[in-house]
């Protein structure tokens, strides 16, 4: 769906982006990471067609970009930074000029209306009165910034920090509305910074630092068995003492155990007799995965940062 | 998209409130003249002003006068700084775009927007102050002399001049009406092309002022004498050579190619501009 080759871009004496190399395929919930100012929004304009590359190709859908962005962009729903629209505006008059703007796979005008009823209903503003957009809440806009970019029911969602100003709620229902969008099969390409938003939701990362692709894989392959045993129990000091050795850190009643089978130690510490709260094999989490690969934002000056 | 952005201009209550006062100030002038009698002498005071009192037909083209020298030019360089300025700082550039609209054809449809803009405010202004003339003044027939309009309450044929009739009035303030929305799209051309280089629409659009009022200076220098010919607003009030028998064709025709220039140089660099450029807002 979408493959860049060397994408480089310069702005000035600026190296925003550095020979990227990413490879988004059909079917995929993308998880695009990266600290703040570590060029996301740079590649994401790129593919759009907004920012053209000082180097590397972009092929987006099977077609070059931005050589032939015209044919692409019908397919594709955006939502980029924050949502925009005309605030002297309805959110339904807003959707009607969008929808009116460009060509569009769905062309005729006259089911437009019930285009924009069907977006509306499906970001959860289906019965939104006629107030101008200037007085909706954050969480409204954001919402009317979905219904936009799904107007089109696009193959592909490329998506920047979709759920912000969403409370709780808002998020999980956009998070429920894009699984099944994608199980439906659109591809979805999500840009974020909230990790346990994309660790809900994506099925693959990739994480950009300081302009360059520091890691793209599978979540389920990065976050595989560590090969080691997490446990907790009360009785921890028996525990090291029994497992002799194999205890590879201790932090109070918290244990790690150099052990691929969860279920062997258990059995042995019960047959010891000692008690066992919690006990799994250990997985890294996603934000010690990203913390590890990248160095901290460009909106830090000076302190300790890495 | 044309229709698009044709809509987004007549949706804005900005647009309206901007002919609104346009066609107000001409208006409040008629109705000070109309109740003094008081005139400015030939020669002196907006253009053709001292002849209304005999004639209302020929308030259009006192009107298109009065506010020419500022506010026409202003409310023009407001909508066109704002053209694509206005949407990159809006952020619906970068949506409209991704829609995605060709940015030449964005470009293409706001300046169909602009000159429709800029004609319906041209005509309005002709058209209120035609009524307003014909309500507050009277109808006598104004001759025309080579020199100009003859002025006061002088009856027609009793000059050397040819009495005008209605129909050439109004022939005659067409023509300037044609050719002042002509140099204003001179205005909304340079507006626009500063629309494209910076993504606020207020520095576009003073920019643009800034050029029209350097221009005015330098038109008035004689030590400038050998550019002034080149200069946007130095045909601007050649419009009323329009009012003259018979009709002074020479700085007409030199204002409409000056202005052809300028809209088709500055055209080019907007379009240049804004087809190669990061869109970064």
């Amino acid at each position: 769906m979408i493959t860049t080759r060397g994408l480089t871009k310069r702005f000035g004496p600026v190296l925003a982006v550095d020979d990227v190399d990413l490879d988004v395929r059909e079917g995929d919930r993308y998880g695009f990471l990266g600290p703040n100012g570590s060029g996301k929004t740079t590649v994401v304009r790129m593919l759009l067609g907004l920012v053209y590359a000082t180097s590397g190709t972009i092929e987006v859908l099977g077609a070059p970009v931005p050589r032939r962005i015209s044919a692409v962009l019908p397919q594709i729903g955006t939502l980029i930074e924050a949502p925009a629209a005309y605030g002297h505006l309805s959110g339904r008059a807003n959707l009607a000029l969008i929808d009116a703007s460009g060509p569009g796979p769905h062309g005729p005008r006259r089911n437009r209306r019930r285009r924009i009823s069907d977006a509306l209903d499906r970001v959860g503003l289906g019965s939104v009165d006629d107030r101008r957009v200037r007085k909706y809440s954050l969480g409204m806009r954001q919402r009317l910034g979905l219904a936009a970019a799904l107007l089109r029911s696009p193959r592909l969602l490329v998506l920047d920090e979709p759920t912000n100003g969403l409370d709780p709620q808002g998020i999980r229902e956009i998070r429920d509305l894009l699984a099944e969008l994608n199980s439906a099969g659109t591809t979805v390409f999500l840009s974020s910074h909230q990790l346990a938003e994309v660790e809900q939701l994506c099925s693959r990362i990739g994480v950009l630092d300081r302009g360059k692709l520091v890691l793209q894989d599978e979540l389920s392959v990065l976050r595989r068995p560590t090969g080691r045993v997490l446990l907790r129990s009360p009785d921890a000091g028996e525990v090291v003492s029994l497992l002799d050795g194999q205890v590879i850190e201790r932090d109070g009643d918290r244990l790690i155990i150099a052990d691929a089978d969860a279920a062997a130690v258990n059995a042995q510490l019960v047959s010891a007799g000692l008690r066992v709260t919690e006990i799994g094999p250990e997985r890294r989490s996603l934000e010690e995965l990203v913390l590890s690969v990248t160095s901290s934002g460009s909106d830090r000056y000076g302190g300790s940062g890495r | 998209m044309i229709g698009v952005e044709l809509v987004k201009l007549a949706r804005r209550p900005r647009s309206w409130v901007a002919i609104a006062l346009l066609c107000l100030l001409p208006v409040l002038v008629a109705v000070f003249v109309a109740v003094t009698h008081v005139v400015p002498p030939p020669g002196q005071g907006p253009t053709l002003l001292s002849t209304v009192l005999s004639n209302g037909e020929l308030f259009p083209a006192a009107a298109l006068a009065i506010v020419l020298p500022i506010f026409l030019p202003v409310a023009v360089a407001v909508v066109a700084g704002d053209a694509i300025a206005g949407e990159a700082s809006s952020g619906t550039l970068r949506y409209l775009l991704a829609r995605p609209v060709g940015r030449t054809r964005l470009l293409l449809a706001k300046l169909i927007a602009l000159i429709a803009y800029v004609l319906l405010a041209v005509v309005a202004v002709a058209l209120t102050s035609y009524v307003a003339g014909r309500l507050l003044f009277g109808d006598k027939p104004v001759a025309l002399t080579p020199g100009g309009i003859a002025t006061s309450n002088i009856v027609a044929n009793s000059l050397s001049g040819t009495a005008m009739t209605p129909l050439d009035v109004a022939l005659r303030t067409t023509g300037a009406v044609a050719f002042i929305a002509v140099s204003m799209l001179g205005v909304g051309a340079i507006a626009l092309f500063l629309s494209t280089l910076t993504d606020s629409s207020l520095g576009a659009a003073l920019g643009a002022l800034a050029v029209l009022v350097a221009s005015e200076v330098l038109v008035t220098l004689h030590a400038a004498d050998a550019v002034s010919p080149y200069l946007p607003t130095e045909y601007w009030l050649s419009w009323v050579d329009f009012f003259r028998q018979p009709i002074l064709w020479r700085d007409i025709d030199r204002g409409f190619a000056i202005q052809g220039v300028y809209v088709v140089v500055f055209l080019g660099a907007a379009w240049s501009n804004f087809a190669s450029k990061d869109i970064t807002s």
